[in-house]
């Protein structure tokens, strides 16, 4: 599909966005847009703010300047009713999973149900074992989450982020501290839910292959900004220094392997 | 040294945490009210924040009027007051041990496990998670644990003085042999119901709220690592300590010296 298909209407949009951590400026005019139907890789070294990056398209964090855009509205910069709405059409996977720890596994893929809505259990429990068998782990519905291995968690934590129907998921560092094995099951569901579900992915990660391997579309952010954009396959072969730095793993470019330091002789003589 | 400047700096930040704790209180408070109609929630609670807090209130208490029936009686016994003990030993729990005691006991134990629960909940994302769940943390989380802690003090206050003054009659009675109609009717004589009890009740149900309130700003408010919610921990603990024990000399002054 061609790239001017692709945005023709996007489910997301950040348009010159600005904003910092007290005095520490981590996005200053951040432009990107999110293709609908699509999954798209937002990658950067660590600390770029990609994290950042989700907290303020889920409303979690208020912009300095500039706007975000979901299905088009702007994105509430206060809690308010219409944030919450917005959010029931946004589902999040963290890092860490975020499974609550004093619930069971069935339990915490019903809570958006028992929360949301005045469904009966009889449903409930159909919608849950529903999304539970998608991600596999029907049979581990009765466990505490302390019981589960970090692959499962996430799992689990798919499973919750989906069972509201949403139109969108994103996903905070998705394959971090997986083995290979959880790895490659979390990054076919990915795929799979996408294309069956008819969601759009937003899956933020340092991971260069992996990233490149589930995308249809990759942003590449660093110093606030987005510094390339592409199909994979074009951020691949791109010969734009600093992204063939990143695209490579290289640990000299433009982005400097050692801090800012003074002269090294100097400073062991001293 | 730059002690203006450090003094200065904390002052600032001081006001800053204050500023902060009344937004967070007037966000609970309307959390509150909203999880009212979820009593399940709210029950659940309860028996966290009260129930298991009920044996350390209930073997203290009984120590304490213990030793109020042992300090009571030796000095009574030198003016051969010791009809008197009953009187002495309930006032002491309705108006002051009780209420203080029951709220430092429950800082420690129910306090201290509030701030460390709401702290990790936000350290492992768990608040930011119900956030995108569009599920507000303040409804689900903390509104239920605030009605929680401010009904389960006054209770707990309540059960403190009542094991205490058995307490005391166990060491009268049992060891001294003062007469059991003597110490039960000398406490009836002497307890006033509003001057005595209900200010009591009056004291625990302002401990009960703030040591719940702090408890719930510092876990809410915790840097959101392992050491952020040690710290935030042991200021709950801190902090609601004082504001009991100074709160309880203003309360005292307000309501029995005519302040
Ligand atoms: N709550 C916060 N307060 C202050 N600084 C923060 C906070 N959260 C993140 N940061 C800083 O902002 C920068 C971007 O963070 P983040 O978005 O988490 O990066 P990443 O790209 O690794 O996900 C980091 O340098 C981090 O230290
Ligand atoms: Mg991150």
């Amino acid at each position: 599909m061609s790239e001017v298909n692709m945005f023709e209407n996007p489910i997301a949009q950040a348009k010159s966005v600005h904003f910092s951590f007290d005095q520490r400026s981590i996005f200053n005019g951040l432009d990107l847009q999110i293709p609908r139907g699509k999954v798209t890789a937002i990658m950067g070294p660590s600390g770029c703010g990609k994290s950042t990056f989700l907290g303020l398209l889920g409303g979690r964090l208020a912009t300095l300047a500039g706007t975000i855009w979901f299905d088009g509205d702007a994105v509430p910069q206060r809690k308010s009713d219409a944030l919450y709405v917005m959010r029931k059409k946004m589902g999040m996977l963290f890092q860490n999973s975020a499974l609550l720890t004093d619930l069971t596994v069935f339990e915490n893929v019903a809570f958006p149900l028992r929360e949301q809505t005045d469904l009966p259990d009889v449903l409930i429990r159909i919608l849950v074992l529903l999304k539970l068998e998608m991600v596999g782990l029907r049979g581990a519905r009765d466990l505490m989450p302390a019981a589960l291995s970090g692959g499962m968690s996430r799992r689990v934590a798919l499973a919750r982020a989906i069972v509201l129907d949403p139109k969108m998921v994103m996903y905070d560092e998705p394959f971090v501290g997986l083995d290979p094995i959880s790895m490659g099951v979390i990054v076919g569901l990915i795929r799979k839910l996408n294309d069956a579900l008819g969601l759009t992915s937003v899956v933020v990660t340092h991971d260069v292959a992996e990233g490149c391997s589930i995308a249809d579309y990759v942003y590449l952010l660093d110093s606030g900004k987005v510094i390339g954009h592409g199909t994979p396959e074009e951020m691949l072969a791109s010969t734009q220094p600093e992204i063939h730095q990143f695209m490579n793993g290289l640990p000299d470019g433009p982005v400097g392997y050692h801090y800012p330091a003074n002269d090294y002789l100097t400073d062991l003589r001293s | 040294m730059n002690f203006p400047g450090n003094l200065g700096r904390f002052g600032l930040r001081f006001v800053a945490r204050l500023g902060a704790s009344f937004l967070f209180l007037v966000q609970a408070l309307a959390g509150a009210v909203k999880s009212l109609p979820r009593f399940h929630l709210i029950i659940h609670q309860l028996y966290s924040v009260g129930v298991l807090t009920m044996l350390i209130i209930l073997v203290s208490g009984l120590f304490v009027g213990m030793v109020l029936g042992l300090q009571g009686y030796y000095q009574l016994v030198n003016f051969s007051a010791e009809s008197s003990l009953g009187m002495v030993v309930a006032l002491f729990l309705v108006r002051e041990l009780g209420p203080v005691l029951a709220a430092l006991l429950f800082a420690g134990r129910a306090g201290s496990a509030l701030t460390a629960e709401i702290g990790l909940m936000k350290a492992t994302e768990q608040l930011a998670a119900m956030e995108m769940m569009a599920v507000d943390p303040m409804t689900r989380v903390i509104g239920p644990r605030f009605i929680a802690g401010f009904i389960a003090l006054p209770i707990l206050a309540a059960m403190l003085s009542g094991v205490g003054v058995l307490g005391g009659y166990l060491v009268g009675h049992g060891q001294f042999g003062v007469d059991a109609g003597v110490y039960w009717s000398s406490m009836q004589n002497g307890v006033d119901l509003v001057d005595d009890v209900l200010n009591g009740v009056i004291k625990s149900v302002v401990f009960g709220f703030v040591v719940t309130w702090v408890a719930l700003f510092e876990g809410y408010d915790a840097v959101p690592t392992s050491e952020g919610v040690s710290r935030a921990t042991t200021r709950t603990v801190v902090t609601s300590s004082l504001a009991i024990l100074g709160g309880d000399y203003v309360l005292t002054a307000l309501m029995f010296g005519g302040l």
